[in-house]
């Protein structure tokens, strides 16, 4: 599973009949510092995150298990809203730089309030 | 899932007896805002897609739950022609 901020949802009207009523969201990975990383992603929605909420997501055929036993054709779903999380962001080896010490600060904020 | 743009279509006599009638696309991935992203791929089209349209892509095993691709040789398959994106502002 991976962390990610919803930034958008998608709209479709022309699609796989078992995709009927499902919310789509726009999904952006992000790093423990709260930082994006990688690419955008469309997911469904299974706990009803919104945009501006941080969400923990599955990749792959799991991404359809909370609709069972509905044949959902996704590959990406949201599964969890996160309050908050905390990194201990010390360095795997060296000695703490200010960098490290400013991502510690940041990661361990609690999310923004949803709108 | 992903965004794409369907840019091109893909004509096959010689494969898989599972994928005969099925239409195949060439997509390009892109992100909320447009832009293009990434490198081109195939998928089977199972809602009537056309050149030029917006659309969602599942890939991987979850490409075989789309409408009639059971047990068919695909792994990516254009489930959704988007309408529209709404991306929050700033993002």
């Amino acid at each position: 599973m991976q962390l990610a901020k919803v930034i958008g949802n998608v709209v479709v009207t022309r699609k796989d009949e078992n995709l009927t009523g499902v919310t789509l969201l726009v999904l952006q990975p992000i790093a423990a510092d709260g930082s994006n990383i990688g690419r955008t992603l469309v997911a469904v929605d299974s706990v009803g995150a919104g945009v501006g909420e941080t969400v923990f997501f599955v990749r792959g055929k799991e991404a359809s298990f909370p609709f069972h036993p509905t044949e959902v054709p996704a590959d990406a779903g949201v599964v969890g809203i996160v309050d908050c999380w905390h990194v201990d962001a010390r360095p795997e080896r060296g000695p703490a730089d200010a960098a490290s010490a400013r991502r510690s600060l940041q990661a361990s904020r609690p999310v923004a309030e949803p709108r | 899932m992903i965004l794409a743009r369907v840019v091109g279509t893909v004509v096959a006599t010689r494969k898989d007896p599972r994928l005969v009638s099925n239409k195949l696309l060439v997509a390009r991935p892109m992100d909320p805002h447009g832009k293009a992203e990434g490198n081109y791929l195939v998928a089977v089209d199972t809602v009537d897609a056309g050149v030029g349209e917006t659309v969602l892509i599942v890939s991987g095993s979850s490409a075989r739950m789309a409408a009639g691709m059971k047990d068919c040789p695909v792994d990516a398959a254009i489930v959704g022609i988007v309408d529209h994106v709404e991306v929050a502002a700033g993002d």
